[in-house]
């Protein structure tokens, strides 16, 4: 009886897993195999060894790439995270208007990053777009610039907007953590000031830790995940000052069909990963045996 | 310290929290107001005067153009065919699996779930090569098919992981009871877990029918004709086409995201709970 419930259980499973190993996991494990070739998608791969990657470290396309996915990550563990959790406590009473603020804050997620990509990229244009306009009108002319075609400031444009997509996820995360704290402990520590502020360091934010943790892993592999916003507003230019890895893969594959290359930069991607994920298994294996 | 001295500092506090939060929402919806005024005007208009100017005239001439010549409408057409049935799809196979996860015991139970988890985690860009290759070995490359698989597949990672949980929550005995009446295991998946979990299912579907709808990266991989792209991909084919022309290119935005606007109005409950119970379990 029972390993026959079994066998109805591996039946079920038959399709789901087939389908999964065919186009999630049967992949990754070719991509491995391919970040060991030379590979141009027609002749057949090349078994080269380690050489993609040695030849990745000297590459500095890949070296500014690799740099900025990290000043993308700073940047989103800093920003994101604090405005989340600030906005989270803000809103987290029943002050006027309370639901029509939270949904104005987290409404850019549903938009997607290619059309947000689009509205900043309005919004960046130097020639009567939003920013510069209002820069004008306010009199800080010297400010002006073209937001997306000078290497200095190129990368932090497109992370800006990315943050705004990125706010209200991390606002609802702390949100749904808060409503987990009893309302008195929170009031006292806002009605107090000073000593509210370390109420707030030693008793709320304890309490916030587990929807801390889901926040600091979500927004890591969001970041390691920018692909469409920077794909989309600048193809990684100019002169690659924009690129992140994510869409140098995609250039070196795709483009320059150069697929063991490009397989080699999608393995060093999952490895900067690797750790966050195994952190998250590890999390879930912790609430199983709970 | 008085009763009323308490109250009129939390009213103060209210009132100053108010008028800071407003002014914070409506910088924050700059982007999104600036669009629609953008888009309602022309863009000579636009060049010569700049941003906060008055406007003009007011026109819908940018949403006629970007939807026709600019194909908006094609596109959203083929977002659609690719969205619904990836969207069935997923949540058919992620439920089945949810079920058998959550409900039987076996070797490998633990390890298949885990497999699931550490797949939604994955970066794409490990796929991308072998799902292009296999994709044109099945002949499903530049065809709606090719995305409709590789969605419906790659999403059940995060729907498996959101529907085993919660269906871990459905009491055993219920299945016990009707086992005993002759139900089968099917049956118990189809009429019982099935409808119980019509919350995560709308929570779940809520979000992955954004997701799959708000995808580019895969309409950049699998697609090539541009009569087949979903609306993603259609907007950076339409930059390409209107260069310059902003005014068209930020009114094509707005209409490509109509879709997603209402299922946020719409189903905003179930898409918030999607996410909060998706990542906080």
């Amino acid at each position: 009886m029972k390993s026959n419930r079994n066998k109805t259980a591996w039946f079920f499973l038959t399709g789901p897993l087939v389908l999964y190993l065919g186009w999630v996991i049967g992949p990754s494990l070719y991509t491995v195999y391919l970040s060991l070739t030379k590979y141009d998608g027609l002749s057949s791969p090349e078994f080269i060894g380690l050489k993609n990657f040695y030849r990745l470290f000297q590459d500095p396309v890949f070296i500014t790439s690799l740099v900025n996915n990290i000043k993308w990550l700073l940047s989103f563990l800093v920003i994101p995270v604090v405005l989340g959790l600030v906005l989270a406590l803000l809103l987290n009473n029943q002050i006027k208007g309370n639901k029509l603020f939270k949904a104005a804050i987290y409404s850019p997620m549903i938009l997607s990053p290619i059309v947000i990509g689009l509205l900043w990229g309005w919004i960046y244009e130097p020639a009567g777009g939003l920013l510069n306009s209002t820069l004008s009108v306010i009199g800080l002319n010297y400010l002006t610039r073209g937001w997306l075609s000078d290497p200095e400031v190129v990368l932090y444009a497109i992370i800006a907007a990315a943050v705004w997509r990125h706010v209200g996820y991390v606002m609802i995360l702390f949100l749904a953590g808060l409503k987990t704290i009893p309302l008195v402990v929170i009031e006292a520590a806002r009605v107090d000031g000073a000593s509210g502020w370390k109420k707030f360091w030693h008793i709320i934010l304890p309490m916030l830790r587990p929807a801390t943790v889901i926040v600091f892993v979500v927004t890591i592999i969001q970041s390691f995940r920018a692909f469409d916003m920077v794909n989309s507003m600048t193809e990684g230019g100019p002169f690659n000052s924009s690129n992140v890895l994510a869409n140098l893969m995609y250039i070196e594959a795709f483009k320059n069909y150069r697929m063991g290359y490009g397989g080699s930069i999608a393995v060093i991607l999952f490895l900067l990963m690797f750790a966050f994920i195994v952190f998250y298994l590890k999390q879930i294996m912790k609430n199983e045996v709970d | 310290m008085g009763e009323l001295a308490i109250f009129s500092k939390k009213q103060i506090g209210n009132a100053i929290l108010f008028v800071l939060l407003l002014s914070f929402v409506i910088v924050w919806l700059l982007p999104v107001g600036g669009a629609i005024l953008t888009a309602l005007r022309s863009m000579d208009d636009l060049i010569a005067n700049g941003f906060w100017s008055k406007p003009e005239v007011l026109t819908f001439d940018n949403f006629r153009e970007s939807w026709s010549t600019g194909m908006v409408g094609r596109y959203l057409f083929n977002s659609f065919i690719v969205t619904i049935p990836a969207l069935i799809g997923t949540l058919f196979l992620s439920a089945l699996s949810g079920f058998v996860l959550a409900h039987y015991r076996f070797k490998g139970n633990i390890f298949i779930y885990l497999t699931f988890v550490g797949g939604m985690l994955i970066p794409y860009q490990i796929l991308m090569i072998p799902v292009f290759q296999l994709s044109n070995f099945l002949n499903i490359y530049n065809t709606y098919w090719g995305l409709v698989m590789i969605h419906m597949v790659f999403q059940m990672g995060f729907c498996t992981f959101f529907l085993r949980n919660f269906m871990r929550t459905i009491p055993v005995e219920l299945a016990e009871a009707a086992r005993i009446d002759g139900c089968s295991e099917f049956r118990i998946f189809w009429q019982i877990y099935l409808p119980l979990s019509k919350p995560a299912l709308a929570a779940v579907g809520t979000l992955e029918f954004t997701w799959i709808f708000n995808d580019y990266l895969w309409a950049l991989v699998l697609i090539r004709n541009d009569s087949l792209k979903p609306v993603t991909a259609g907007l950076a084919s339409l930059r390409g086409q209107f260069i310059s022309s902003w005014t068209i290119l930020v009114a094509g935005s707005l209409l490509a995201s109509i879709p997603t606007l209402l299922v946020f109005i719409f189903l905003q409950r179930y898409f918030i709970e999607g996410l909060t119970m998706g990542s906080g379990k």
